[in-house]
């Protein structure tokens, strides 16, 4: 396949950026996006040009560390995968193909297609987890029984792998479902019970103050999430919010 | 130097009571006027600095990825073992003990994995304390899987994301001490070095991957957790950024590396497509429970595949080779994973493989699928159920259980696996060898310790599906904060680490050096070009298998190949900001010199073992015929090796393993 690549080119996160042209050659379809770039980095450093810049680590969809906005969508074309699992066969010869980074206030550039998405450790840090110090003497694991529904719900919500789509899909750039899968993981198992309201206040104001716009419930995230994360998180995320709102003291 | 493993006194069953009871602590006062750097936020690296910052220690932790939670154990699919017993089929802290010391083919320290069985249960219930969802049967318990080489269910697990799930509750923890400002959390930063003050590690050069600037952080001790170097091989499962350079700089300052050649070549991977490829792709071990393996029997049948005028589907059962099953009929698929391996490439070597390139074999289901769909006609009281509905049925049973495998598989390869049995071959996954570790996990020079992959004590020769997971989290959580505090108990008076001194100097010069050198070279090669080659002559020479020649050419090829990299490698940008052409360079630096390490250890070590296999070295007759044999007479010993200046010239020391617990046998599962 022959192709025509627009790429955002940005020198740091005071630059104002442009997109740039690259036609690439000789691209088979069963190589990854990801190494599709690969080739056209190699070239551009023979030629004595600078690479492209961009985020990326485990290629097999689990690490999160790969973005890309191509084609106006998260992650590319294609459902429930991320942009290192998105190979060549679902392009065409002769297609032109727009690769930008993460869009939004939150997730400042880097360079080029890497964004800073520093912004989710921090709503993490702010109440992301259990209160349980390491101790070789805590209760047995099967001392709580679990519903298998409940645990197979809270595995759906754990499996967000941070990528950041979700932000960058939605119109309003909010990180309502990031947020909301890590609440839901935690409120969903007794475990995380005891401090579930501290946890949807103290994550929910963290996430405001990084600058991640309103959910106006468009749903854009779920469609993009490379895990199929639903919007059902959500609406267990506003009533973890409103139950701790209205009982706060 | 004498190397001293520091084993505990006593029967092995007591040895860390004993040792736990003895050691000397660090009054929650003095913590606080102690550093620690913990390198790597992997599982073992957020665990250490979670715990370690709970308990009162000021630590700074650091990862070369942009967040703590895309470390690499996040890769991990199929699950961690741990001898809970669940599932009354026997097992106990002493079978966990026993299966990893013969899976390791007895090259393994014995009480450092009798200590590893002994704290793995604790590592579930820590994990499930952590709000860790692993799978659960309805009754609300905990489920347990099989996994190669042992005879029980102990494997817990979380779908195919075990390590996600574990890594999630890990950084948790961390993120948890983050917010409390009891560790400082430095992501995308690299350490290029590390800080020998008065031979005690006392801090690291780093460079922050977004500015550019190298950075000098001083401690009280040094915690290198950053995983395996398999990387080495340039094709491997391992992610793109996984390097050997944090370990690789140690040994350069004095820590010993153990058992350099020991690396797991694991069985069951996506094969390679084409040349454009970065990376290969697990498939989980754990499909090896269900999923068949085979070849055809006749010649002719793998020629009309490889040739496009067959599929596997046309081959009548009668034809197919169910090779492990044939060769190991009492542990079947579920063979340890150097086993696995040797054999697809001894059935790929004779001509039986089944793709273009002639180096893969079939993963097979539809046996699972059809038991399983019968099963459930049975339990949905189905009469006569039709072939169709059997497979329907199966096929929700196994998409259940391994259903983010399958669409991993068929996005990769394009095609269904759940209609076509799956091709795979091996593929590098994990390194056994690492820095040279005493019992208490601490290197060659104090105050520096490695956890996790990138040391090598417990896995021997060859690790066990399930087991990286618990290693990890054992010296993380429950390892070394006991046994850090011993170290530290001298430092509580040393007062903070001035990073000011010659030996910070020195050290920053020697990297800024090294950056300059490659960016002023104005070669012509992209470093990928050298990576690429280096791993061509590791894979072909001393990988799956190895011999005294093939070696020989090696550190011959590496030697040229590094020469070339230094004189004709091409680094674009500047020191100064964002370039990862730069830090590919620096990793592939390191790779390098590692290579011809291996390849020396694999030529030093005159016998097979676990994932070492050495051709001249194997059984040339009887029912073991092609089996690995080891040399217990002369090779029971851990090979530590220590850099003496320049690579090619490592001094060889030996620690000799003695074996009280477990006898030394040829290691059979047939």
């Amino acid at each position: 396949m022959k192709l025509k690549l627009k790429i955002w080119r940005q020198n740091g996160p005071s630059d104002k950026g442009r997109m740039e042209t690259y036609p690439v050659n000789d691209v088979s379809e069963d190589m990854s996006f990801l190494e599709m770039l690969d080739v056209l980095n190699d070239q551009l450093v023979r030629d004595g040009k600078d690479p492209i810049a961009f985020d990326h680590d485990c290629r097999e969809g689990i690490c999160g560390a790969c973005s890309l906005f191509i084609n106006g969508e998260a992650h590319g074309p294609g459902r429930g995968i991320t942009t290192c699992q998105l190979h060549m066969r679902k392009f065409k010869d002769g297609d032109t193909i727009y690769v930008e980074p993460w869009r939004s206030a939150a997730f400042p550039v880097i360079k080029d297609l890497a964004t800073n998405r520093g912004a989710f450790d921090r709503i993490q840090a702010a109440g992301g987890f259990v209160s349980v110090n390491t101790s070789g003497n805590l209760v047995d694991g099967n001392a709580v029984p679990i519903p298998k529904d409940d645990a197979d719900k809270a595995f759906d919500a754990a499996t967000c792998i941070g990528c950041g789509a979700c932000v960058a899909t939605c119109p309003n750039g909010s990180a309502m479902l990031f947020t909301a899968a890590k609440v839901s993981q935690l409120s969903l198992l007794p475990q995380g019970k005891p401090e579930r309201k501290r946890r949807a206040l103290a994550m929910v104001e963290q996430m405001d103050k990084e600058g991640f716009g309103n959910c106006s419930n468009t749903g854009a995230c779920e469609v993009e999430c490379p895990k199929n994360i639903s919007l059902e998180h959500i609406a267990r995320l506003n009533r973890e919010y409103l139950a701790a709102t209205v009982t706060k003291e | 130097m004498a190397l001293d493993s520091k084993i505990p006194p006593g029967p092995i069953d007591k040895k860390w009571t004993y040792h736990k009871g003895h050691m000397r602590i660090v009054a929650p006062a003095n913590k606080r006027r102690i550093d620690v750097i913990v390198v790597g936020t992997g599982l073992a690296g957020g665990a250490a600095a979670a715990s370690l910052a709970e308990m009162g220690y000021n630590v700074k932790a650091f990862c070369f990825q942009d967040s703590a939670r895309r470390a690499h154990s996040i890769a991990a699919q199929g699950g961690i073992n741990a001898a809970k017993n669940y599932q009354n089929d026997g097992d106990s802290t002493y079978r966990l003990f026993y299966d990893t010391v013969k899976g390791g083919d007895y090259r393994a320290r014995e009480a450092n994995v009798y200590r590893l069985a002994e704290v793995s249960a604790n590592i579930i219930d820590q994990c499930v304390a952590q709000g860790v969802p692993f799978a659960r049967d309805y009754g609300g318990l905990l489920d347990n899987r099989s996994f190669g080489g042992v005879q029980v269910s102990r494997t817990f697990y979380a779908r195919g994301q075990t390590g996600q799930q574990l890594l999630l509750g890990a950084y948790s923890a961390l993120m948890r001490q983050v917010g409390k400002g009891a560790v400082q959390m430095y992501d995308r930063h690299e350490m290029l070095d590390v800080v020998i003050v008065d031979g005690k590690a006392r801090g690291i050069i780093a460079r922050n991957l977004i500015s550019g600037e190298t950075e000098r952080h001083g401690a009280h001790a040094v915690l290198l957790c950053t995983g395996g170097y398999g990387n080495v091989f340039f094709l491997s499962t391992n992610a793109m950024g996984s390097n050997v350079t944090a370990a690789w700089k140690a040994h350069k300052r004095g820590a010993f590396f153990g058992n350099p050649c020991y690396t797991q070549i694991h069985p069951t991977c996506i094969p390679v497509s084409g040349t454009h490829q970065s990376k290969l792709t697990l498939m989980s071990e754990s499909l090896r429970n269900d999923g068949r393996i085979w070849v055809p029997k006749n010649i002719e049948d793998a020629k009309a595949i490889r040739d496009g005028k067959k599929k596997g589907s046309d081959i009548p059962e009668a034809d197919r080779d169910y090779y492990l099953e044939r060769r190991y009929p009492a542990f079947g698929n579920l063979v340890p994973r150097d086993v696995a391996s040797r054999a697809a490439k001894e059935r790929c070597d004779a001509g039986f493989g089944v793709n273009k390139t002639g180096e893969a074999v079939y993963l097979d289901f539809a046996a699972a699928i059809e038991r399983y769909g019968k099963q459930q006609a049975n339990m949905m009281k189905i009469e006569n159920p039709s072939k169709e509905t059997i497979i329907e049925l199966g096929r929700a049973v196994v998409s259940e259980k391994y259903g983010n495998l399958f669409d991993m598989y068929e996005n990769i390869v394009g095609e269904n696996p759940y209609d076509h049995a799956m091709k795979i071959y091996p593929a590098v996954h994990y390194t056994m060898g690492g820095l040279w570790v005493d019992y208490n996990l601490q290197t060659t020079v104090p105050g520096l310790f490695c956890l996790g992959e990138a040391n090598f004590s417990d896995h021997g020769a060859n690790r066990l599906g399930a087991s990286a997971l618990m290693q990890g989290l054992a010296d993380g959580y429950f390892v070394i904060p006991y046994t850090v505090g011993d170290y530290l108990a001298d430092d509580i008076r040393s007062g903070p680490i001035d990073t000011k001194r010659p030996e910070f100097e020195a050290a920053e010069k020697e990297q800024t050096d090294r950056i300059n050198h490659f960016l002023n070279n104005k070669g012509s090669k992209p470093v990928d070009e050298f990576h690429r080659r280096l791993g061509k002559v590791m894979w072909d020479k001393c990988g799956m298998a190895r011999n005294e020649q093939g070696l020989k050419e090696a550190i011959q090829e590496i030697r040229r190949i590094r020469e070339e990299f230094y004189r004709d490698v091409r680094v674009p940008g500047k020191a100064n900001e964002f370039n990862q052409e730069l830090e590919k360079a620096g990793r592939v630096a390191d790779f390098l010199e590692l290579g011809e390490l291996m390849c020396i250890d694999a030529l030093n070590r005159n016998e097979s073992c676990g994932g070492h296999f050495r051709e001249e070295f194997q059984e040339t007759g009887g029912a073991q015929q092609g089996e690995a044999k080891r040399d217990d007479a002369n090779y029971a010993y851990v090979a530590a090796w220590e850099w003496t200046g320049d690579a090619g010239k490592a001094n060889l020391h030996k620690e000799a393993l003695e074996f009280s617990e477990v006898k030394l046998t040829q290691r059979s599962y047939k």
